[in-house]
């Protein structure tokens, strides 16, 4: 099986969006590329209202990824959580693209008898420990996001070890938005590791509007141009599409 | 906590259900729920009066994953790694298709109960006889991953340390696939997520400071420094001081080593415990040979060897030349 690389957005918000397009759509084109969008609200004492929960549940649905809400202690745990659930989601559609083709029909590994389905778990496994993956995280910087910016930070630096522990390779990219003049604002380009973000997030300031859905557009945007630039490279740079998972 | 792939409604089923598999037709009647983790819910249940643990999940993926792991250690002999399987099955319910497995109950108390029930006497036993267990575990390849006072049952009488939630379990050389952040060397910022013997051995590091401090602490410095200190403030864990501090900076290389240091120290105790009882503020009471010590003894005893066989190589050498001459 040839592996690709993984792509995926990773949103990090604690309410609604109130500008520009709307984001549940922008994460439906993502997953039209081939790029999951994975949502964590991240709360505070108080509880989201519901429909900043419903349009969270929406945008994951929508992009193909996974979603949760959390308590902004419980954030790094989640990150990294939520980012290997994904992986392992994605790569059971790309595996369950190949049994169909071996097998047939519209025959997934839930399909197979218990014991064959270990076997293909193995591969499942070994996939989501080779497989390249790139991380584009978006950071909701308005204003009520200000006092958990700290714990943002230290959640990503904690996703970073999480998954270069892997053998394949990751790369990270970090986008804010509001941006200071734009809706979005590139903090990091694509790296692999996220050290370097220690010094830039200190410098970082909150407010204003929350446009989430052009967040995830200009996000869609940047995994494309990267892409043309490899393609000069005449890399080979398949990437997986999600099947129904 | 919501997962929209995951509706936790699906696998929460109440007492006195019947739950029959779709593959081998095994019948199970739940009893009550035992626990619940991120992975699924574990009951008790009853299969032809044989109490089993059943672990449910809407995520097939973990159920397969955790049986692969189970079954693995069913073919390592002479220990119990783990509790041990005893089928695998579906259950197909109107609202959906549950995966679940079947497993030996083991049952009785968690280590930290434990240990507030029977006296702190009992720590030191049963970390080595977890350490035992990682010994086989890490010689089969494996790095249990999350390991946490949660996850460890003491069975008995007689008492006996077991390990269960196979869901952390990880091929040595990958990356840890779950874990608890009090007991994870990452979050300590002393090593790397990547499933090495070591992590374990940090983890019963961690655990052994967790039963000196039952609600465990929060995160400051976060450093070697902050944990060595916690350490010094317990008179209970100062014995285990150089054990805990190796393992941290994860100079034990095997959980065999970390044993046998243990086990050096538990056993010097009585005389050694009224001591430092008596005089908490002296620390420089008789400790057991460092391993850095038995480490210069062991070279310096093979440099005797050496010294030896030399000498006895040209006596014989001598011998042969003068029998030669004569």
């Amino acid at each position: 099986m040839k592996t690709g690389t993984l792509k995926q957005i990773l949103l990090i918000t604690d309410g609604c969006s109130n500008q520009g397009e709307d984001p549940i759509a922008m994460a439906a084109l993502a997953k039209e590329q081939g790029i999951t969008v994975n949502v964590i609200g991240v709360m505070e004492q108080d509880v989201i209202d519901e429909q900043g929960m419903n349009e969270i549940e929406g945008i994951a649905m929508s992009g193909g990824g996974v979603s949760q809400v959390v308590y902004s202690q419980q954030l790094s745990q989640t990150v990294q959580m939520v980012t290997r659930k994904a992986m392992t989601q994605t790569l059971q559609g790309v595996v369950n693209k190949e049994l169909q083709q071996i097998l047939g029909g519209s025959k997934t590994m839930e399909d197979l008898p218990p014991d064959q389905r270990g076997e293909v778990m193995e591969v499942v496994d070994e996939l989501g420990e080779t497989v390249e993956l790139e991380v584009l995280v978006l950071v909701d910087t308005s204003a009520s996001m200000k006092h958990k910016l700290p714990t943002v930070k230290e959640a990503l630096l904690d996703l970073s070890l999480s998954l270069n522990a892997r053998s394949g390779d990751n790369r990270f990219s970090v986008f804010v938005f509001p941006g200071k003049k734009k809706d979005v604002e590139k903090l990091l380009d694509w790296t692999p590791n996220l050290e370097s973000l220690t010094s830039i997030f200190s410098k970082l300031t909150t407010g204003g509007i929350t446009p989430t859905g052009p967040a995830i557009h200009e996000a869609l945007n940047h995994f494309k141009k990267k892409r043309s630039l490899r393609s000069l490279l005449s890399r080979d740079d398949e990437s997986f599409f999600e099947e129904s998972v | 906590m919501m997962m929209n792939h995951s509706l936790k409604s699906q696998c929460k089923v109440s007492p006195g259900t019947v739950i029959e598999g779709k593959w081998h037709r095994s019948r199970y009647t739940i009893i009550k729920e035992l626990g619940y983790g991120a992975n699924g819910i574990v009951y008790l249940a009853k299969n032809q009066n044989q109490q089993v643990a059943l672990k449910m999940s809407d995520n097939g993926m973990s159920i397969t994953s955790e049986v692969n792991v189970l079954k693995s250690f069913a073919k390592v002999q002479g220990s119990a790694l783990g509790p041990s399987l005893l089928d695998v099955d579906d259950w197909e319910r109107r609202s959906g298709k549950v995966s679940f497995y079947a497993m030996e109950y083991i049952q009785g108390p968690d280590l930290l109960t434990f240990i507030q029930q029977k006296g702190p006497s009992w720590t030191g036993v049963l970390i080595v006889q977890l350490l035992n267990d990682l010994d086989a575990l890490h010689k089969a390849g494996w790095v249990f991953g999350d390991l946490k006072p949660d996850n460890l049952i003491v069975t008995g009488p007689p008492s006996r340390i077991r390990t269960i939630d196979v869901g952390g379990t990880t091929i040595q050389g990958r990356a840890i696939k779950e874990f608890t952040e009090f007991y994870d060397r990452g979050y300590w910022g002393l090593g790397t997520r990547k499933a090495d013997p070591a992590y374990d051995l940090f983890a019963a590091a961690m655990i052994l400071i967790n039963t000196a401090y039952p609600k465990r602490f929060a995160k400051t410095t976060g450093d070697l420094k902050q944990l060595q200190m916690m350490v010094r403030q317990k008179k209970e864990l100062l014995k285990y001081e150089d054990v805990i501090l190796n393992a941290l900076q994860g100079h034990y290389s095997s959980a065999g080593e970390m044993r046998n240091d243990m086990l050096q120290l538990t056993r010097a105790n009585p005389a050694q415990r009224s001591t430092v009882s008596r005089n908490p503020g002296q620390t420089a009471s008789p400790q057991p040979a460092s391993r850095q010590m038995t480490r210069q003894k062991k070279q310096k005893g093979s440099f005797f060897e050496t010294l030896l066989i030399t000498f006895i190589v040209s006596l014989l050498y001598f011998l042969y030349i003068y029998g030669q001459l004569l």
